[in-house]
Formats: C-alpha cells, structure tokens, sequence
C-alpha cells in the first residue's frame, strides 16, 4: 500500500504512468524508463522541465552468474538545469543479448561522444546515433572490455588484492604465464595473414562526404589534413584530422584514445581506497581536484563519514590552489598555441612550482598528491605550509597574476589573434555539455560551487566569473577571473582555517561502502569532475566512471572550428585546455 | 667542459700554450660535442611531459646540459623521451618516430609507464614497457619522476656517450646500418609483424582446442542423456 501512495505522489512517476517508474533498488534513486519511450521522456524532460544539461551519459553492466539472477545493461542518464540545481538521474535497462537503446544525440548533441564510449566499451548500441563508431580504442578491437565477462590478456582475478600480492602467495609475473610474455591475446582461428586493419578506414570515412558536391561553384578539391598524434600543439597525444576547403574548415574529427590507460576497467578491480592514486593521473595538472571528486562521491555513499571541519578547509584550499596553478598552465600554453613560443609559459610555470612546492610539502608529491582520504584527508597542513599558502594567497599570486594580466589583457597581438575565434553561443554550449570555462565563457554562470554547493562553498564570498563572447579571448579572460577569485577564497579559507583533526573516524586499511549509486561532481579546473560510482556493498566498486570535462568539451570543438581558417584549429584547442589523461582516461 | 676532459692523457701541453692549445683524441672531442648538444625530441605522452617540461623551464633549466632545443621532427632530434604510458594505440607511431630518427639517437624511457607498464601495467591497451619494441638506453624510475631524476637520467646518458667509441658503435659499422623496426598493426589485439607466423600459430591452436573442448563436452552430455535414459 505505502508504495502506492508513493508513486501517486511523485510527480514525475504520476505524469508518465505507463512506462517511467521509480528506482526502488537499495541505495538508488531516479527513475528507470522503458527504452522504446525514452525519447519522448527525455524531450519532456529538457523542454517542459528544463533540465537541459546532459551531464553525465553511461552504462553499467549488471551481469551475474547465478543462477535465477538477471542480468542486464543499465544505460543511466544524469541531467541538470543549466539554472542550478540537483540531478535527475533515469536510466535504461536493456537485455544483455540485444543491447539497443534510442540516441540522444538529436536532443542532447552532448550525448555524441559519451554514447560512443558506451558503445566502444561496453558494446550498447544507440540507434539513431549518426557516427556510432570506436572513439577510445581502435576500429577492428575484439570485445568490448568494460563488459563484466571480458577478460584482459593480464587477467588475474576479478578483484584486488590478488592472490600473489598477499603476503604467503605464491609470488610470479603475469608475463610468464601469457603465451607472447606480452600484453596481448587474440581470438581463435584468426588469420593474421588475412587482416586488414580497418582503424584508419574508418577516421576517414565520417570526412569523406563533401558539402559542396551539388553544387555548381568552382570546381575545388577538398584535402584532409592529420594534426596529431605526435604534434607540439596538440598538448600530448591527441589528434585532429580536418577537411579542408583551401584554409577553411569544412569538415573535423577529434581521434582520441592515445592515451586510453583503461583507468575504469583497473578501477572495478580495485578497492575503494585504491582508486584514490589513480583518480591523480586522470587530470594530471590538477590531482587534488580529482581526489575531491571521488572523495565527495565515495562518502555520499557512507552516511557514517563525516569530514571534519579542518579537513574541509584544507580541501578548500588545496582545490583552489590547483585551480590556481592549472588556470596558470592553460593560459601559458595557450600563447605558446599562439606563437609566442615559452616565454609566457615560463612566467607561468615559475608560479605553478611554488604551489607544487605547497604541495609537495602536504603530500610528499609534487604532481601526484594522493592526498585526500574518505572523511578527510591523509596529513595535517603544518603550520609552515599554513604560512607558505598564506603568502601565496595574500602577497605572490595576487601581484604576479596581475602582472601576466598586464601583459598580455590588451596585448594587441593577443586581441587580434583571439577576438572572434572559435565561437560557441550559450544555447550551443549547454546543448553540447560543454563545462566550466567553456561554458561560462560562453554567458552561462554556472558553476557547480554555486549552482549546487558542495563541502564548504556555500561559506565563501566569490563571484561566478561569466564572459559573454564565448571566443578564445573570453575563454582567455574567464581563466584570469576565475584565478582572482579563487584568491579571493583562498584568502578566506587561510584566514579561517579553525584547528582540529583532520580526519574523521578511525583510520583503517579497507573501507566497505554500502550498497548504492551516487554521483559526485566538483567544478573541476576544466570544468564538472564527475565520479559515478555503483557499490554492491564489497571493498571493490562495481561501476567507475568519470565524467571528464575534457572529453566532453571536445564535443564541441567542430562547431567552433567549422568556417574557421586552419591555423584556428590549434588555437581553438588551446583555449579548451584539454589534458588528454582525462580525455582518454 | 673543462679542458682536462678534453685532453686525452699522455700527451703535456706546455703551460704557456694550454690556453690555445688541447691534445685529444677523436673519440674524444666527437663525444665531448655530442654529448653537449642532445636534442629531445618534443614529444610528450602523459603526466611525465608535464615533469619533462618543467625539466625544461627556469627552475631546472635543461639548456645548462645543452638540451633545450626541443625539436618537434623526429628528423632533426637525437633522443626520444618516452614520457609516459605507451598504449596500443600509440605503439606504432612511436615505433614509426623511432625509425624516422637518424643515427646516433637514444631512447630515455621516462617513469614507471614507458619503463614496464606502471600502474596501468594489466590495462588491456597499455604496452608493458616501450621496450618491447624500441630499444631503451636509460630508464629513469618514479611516477612521475621528479625532474631532478630526469636530469640524473640525462646525464647517465652523457655518461654513456661519452664511453662510446666511433670504431665499435654500429652507426658506423658500414653494412647494417639504421634497420627499421617493423612497425606493429592494430588487429583484434597489437600484433608484431615479427611475430606473425607464431601469433597464426597460437590462433589454429587455439581454434582446435576449444573445437576438442566443445566435443569432449558435447560428447559428455550425451553420454549423460543416454545415462539417464537407461535409469
């Protein structure tokens, strides 16, 4: 009966009767649509009740081996209002045998390259997807790896720790157990001699058809043009493949997955706590906002954690510190993209290393900080870090910030070079899930610290910095402001910084997080860092994923460059900053 | 450079020209100038590059060893720092990279990753250790390593060019000079052509095991059915 009179008084469930229902599963919320009618309910979702930013698109793989249990895909959905406000999570479930679910990419252009990871590594097929092809590994892989019941060639076990690794196992090298010694298997009765490798085939192939084919203009080749993988303006391995019509783009196409390290296939093996190291070298400029990601989504799921009110101050502060230092990177490199070769940058990296000094004096690494734990964080800051972060906030950052801004704010080359480039409207960039400061470049003030305050945000006095051109320059400026304010916060938090522990509860070896989904989301320095995280009450989670802002921002890099002048191209991709650990994870 | 690491031993200069004059050897004042002029290729893979640029900035200034000339073509470069996991997908570039590289070139392979697979060693697309494919010259560990690592590396690597000699080195040998390293193929999984015939091998193989499995099981369950059917 009580279930009853819930489902009355949602009001979701109320108004699609027939097929939305709500997640009654232990520890999940959100609705569970039926997959033939999940197109009508997502455009009522994003027009009638404004939920217009797709957040967060992926699939988790229920599968099991018992007997009389099901099993099934899960593709889950998380949307917000570009306005602010919390998450509406649905999802779909499909039978594991015909994975077919309708695209979003019609409503939710951001959908696009998150549907296509589902399919790469999960093997879910999004009809209606126009370009549904491999994005992270290549065209002719075998299997799909996220799949429960696939198996890498290193497979061991199913969970950490192994057997070997324990003290008292019997202690060998995976590598002398596999056939080649090496990291790879193939299937049976493949011919090697037969191959033909597809890979290439199919980047080109989404290029290959011409606008102007109808047309009865000037008779002109188009030529398609590789920047990347190996390419200094690329910031690492990521390549760009245009068409072009002489300078103009016509046509573009990101190819990424260089650097696929297979960061959520190790991280369902691992143990909760084990994940904390790895989650450093996703964004690898900004390990401490990636800890606070994953830290937040693992304690929403522990009721009993509690962060003590110092530990949240640290966070604070080691999260605006790497805002600080990442902002500082992206505007460096993005005048090296100009042409202004290192000069800019080496300003730039002279200020990164005394907040890595900061950092390396806390966690005892400069890049790789580790640092965060559930219900707190791994080391108290002395007070001569304390002193060293005040001097920063009060007196280095604010007078050598201004500088930079001085010299290069009204540079004419600067203007001349960014004003007007690489377009994107607001509509276009919440329609592309575009992020942090693509999105606030764009006239958007959102910003998750405000729109749905995490830790101790809601504390602080700071502004929600918004350009309205939604160019490279403003993307350029957008960084400049969001560093003044994160001095501005810093400022506060070392001033109010209050003593106590620094971690809550008991420390211990193996945390068990019970049974659930959530979703934790920081503003990132790149923009929304989301973990979604499905436990099953185990040590190990069952689903990781992340939300990377850099992957998904590059959703929109065709639309800023098309019509643009080929030399854009670099420029464009400057002022995205992208770091291709997070992209390809 | 001190001229007393120029200056091959036995021979004394007098003092009053040892500022005009040094005594050496080829071997000697060779390395001495390729030893002060290696040029990284600018090729950065993962969070290394990061440490590797730093390398290259004010604090640790790479250009005292004479390296700061970052070259992004792999033709004009001497030294390939491999910074960073080596995936699959990216294995045939660098091996390509490699090959297009002109002779005398060194491999430094920077970190945890390109040394043996790192963290991400069992990922299904990560290649444990770039060398399995492209021969290394100097590993530096860490994860990342620190940029004073780095630079303890590339001087290890001075080290090495220096205790080189031009009539032992291969680049100089005449007949087998510069063979290119076949570059590997994306197929079902990385394969190296090296290896084509075993990998066909392995696949009938392993085609005519399950094949036996599926009959031995097939064969089992109807000896099974006909058990029960005699019950």
């Amino acid at each position: 009966m009580t279930d009853e009179v819930q489902v009355l008084d949602d009001p979701i469930v109320a108004r699609f009767p027939d097929y939305v229902r709500a997640d009654d599963r232990n520890g999940f919320e959100g609705y569970i649509v039926a997959g033939e009618h999940l197109l009508a309910f997502a455009q009522a979702v994003r027009d009638e009740m404004g939920y217009d930013f797709l957040s967060s698109l992926t699939a988790v793989d229920y599968f099991s081996e018992d007997e009389g249990a099901e099993s099934f895909f899960e593709v889950v959905y998380h949307v917000y209002k570009s306005t602010g406000g919390g998450a509406l999570v649905f999802s779909v479930q499909v039978p594991r045998e015909t994975p077919v679910v309708p695209s979003l990419y019609h409503l939710f252009p951001g959908a696009d390259f998150q549907e296509r990871e589902a399919w790469d590594l999960m093997g879910i097929r999004f009809e209606g997807h126009p370009n549904l092809k491999r994005i992270l590994m290549w065209e002719g892989f075998e299997g799909h790896p996220l799949r429960k019941d696939w198996q890498e060639a290193y497979y061991e076990e199913d969970l950490k720790p192994f057997g070997n690794r324990w003290p008292g196992g019997e202690v060998y090298r995976i590598e002398d157990k596999r056939p080649f010694g090496k990291n790879v298997d193939y299937p049976a009765g493949f011919d090697p001699m037969q191959w033909q490798s597809e890979a290439e085939k199919a980047v080109y192939d989404s290029l290959s058809k011409s606008q102007y084919e109808d047309d009865d203009r000037l008779e002109t080749d188009e030529i398609v043009v590789n920047l990347g993988p190996q390419h200094p303006s690329t910031h690492g391995v990521f390549r760009v493949v245009v068409r072009l019509d002489g300078e103009t783009i016509t046509g573009l196409e990101p190819v990424m997955g260089y650097l696929h390290r297979n960061h959520e296939k190790i991280g369902e093996r691992n143990t909760f706590i084990m994940n904390i190291p790895f989650t450093d070298r996703l964004d690898y400029l900004s390990s401490m906002s990636n800890n606070f990601g994953y830290a937040l989504a693992v304690e929403k799921l522990m009721p009993r954690v509690s962060v003590p009110e110092r530990a949240e101050y640290i966070r604070v502060i080691m999260a605006e510190l790497t805002r600080i230092s990442n902002h500082l990177w992206a505007i460096g490199f993005l005048l090296n993209d100009m042409g202004a070769f290192f000069t800019p940058s080496l300003y730039a990296i002279e200020e990164r290393e005394l907040i890595l000094d900061l950092f390396e004096a806390v966690a005892g690494s400069r890049m790789m900080c580790n640092y965060f734990r559930f219900g707190g964080v791994s080391r108290d800051l002395s007070e001569d870090a304390l002193q060293l972060a005040r001097s920063l906030a009060y007196d280095r950052l604010p007078r050598k910030i201004g500088e930079l801004d001085s010299y290069l704010t009204n540079n004419e080359i600067v203007r001349t070079r960014c004003e007007g480039v690489g377009v994107l409207t607001p509509e276009e960039a919440i329609a592309y899930s575009a992020a942090g400061p693509i999105l606030r470049a764009s006239g958007v003030p959102y910003d998750v610290r405000r729109a749905d305050p995490y830790s101790i945000y809601d504390r602080f006095d700071f502004d929600v910095a918004v350009r309205y051109h939604g160019d490279v320059y403003d993307r350029y400026l957008i960084r400049l402001d969001e560093i003044y304010q994160s001095i501005r916060i810093l400022q506060q938090a070392v001033k109010d910084i209050p003593e106590g522990p620094f971690m809550g509860g008991r420390s211990q070896y193996q945390v068990r997080v019970p049974a659930g989904e959530s979703y934790g989301r920081v503003e990132g320095p790149k923009g929304e860092l989301g973990f979604y995280i499905v436990s099953n009450g185990k040590a190990n989670p069952w689903r990781y994923h992340i939300r990377a802002p850099s992957f998904i921002n590059l959703t929109a890099m065709e639309k800023m460059c098309l019509g643009q002048k080929v030399a854009d191209v670099v420029v464009v991709l400057g002022s995205i900053d992208i770091v291709l650990g997070e992209t390809d994870r | 450079m001190t001229q007393q690491n120029i200056s091959a031993p036995k021979y004394d200069v007098p003092p009053e020209i040892q500022n005009q004059v040094a005594v050496t050897s080829l071997d000697r004042i060779y390395n001495w100038g390729r030893r002060n002029s290696i040029w990284p290729m600018m090729f950065g893979l993962a969070c290394c590059a990061i440490e590797m640029i730093c390398t290259a900035a004010s604090r640790y200034d790479l250009a005292r060893f004479g390296m700061e000339v970052m070259r992004p073509s792999p033709r004009q470069s001497d030294l390939m720092i491999v910074s960073g996991t080596v995936t699959k997908k990216m294995i045939p570039q660098i091996v390509r990279l490699f090959n297009q590289m002109a002779e005398p070139k060194y491999v430094l392979a920077m970190g945890a990753c390109a040394s043996g697979g790192g963290p991400f060693k069992e990922g299904y697309n990560v290649v444990s250790g770039v060398d399995k494919f492209i021969p290394v010259d100097v590993y530096v560990p860490g994860c990342p390593p620190t940029p004073q690592a780095l630079l303890h590396g590339l001087i290890s690597l001075q080290k090495k060019i220096d205790s080189q000699s031009i009539r032992s080195v291969e680049w100089y040998a005449g007949e087998k000079t510069n063979e290119a390293i076949p570059v590997p193929v994306l197929g079902p999984d990385l394969m190296d052509p090296r290896e084509i015939e075993r990998i066909q091998a392995y696949t009938t193989d392993k085609a005519a095991r399950l094949a036996a499995e599926a009959a031995a099981a097939q064969a089992a369950d109807e000896a099974g059915d006909s058990q029960d059917g005699e019950n």
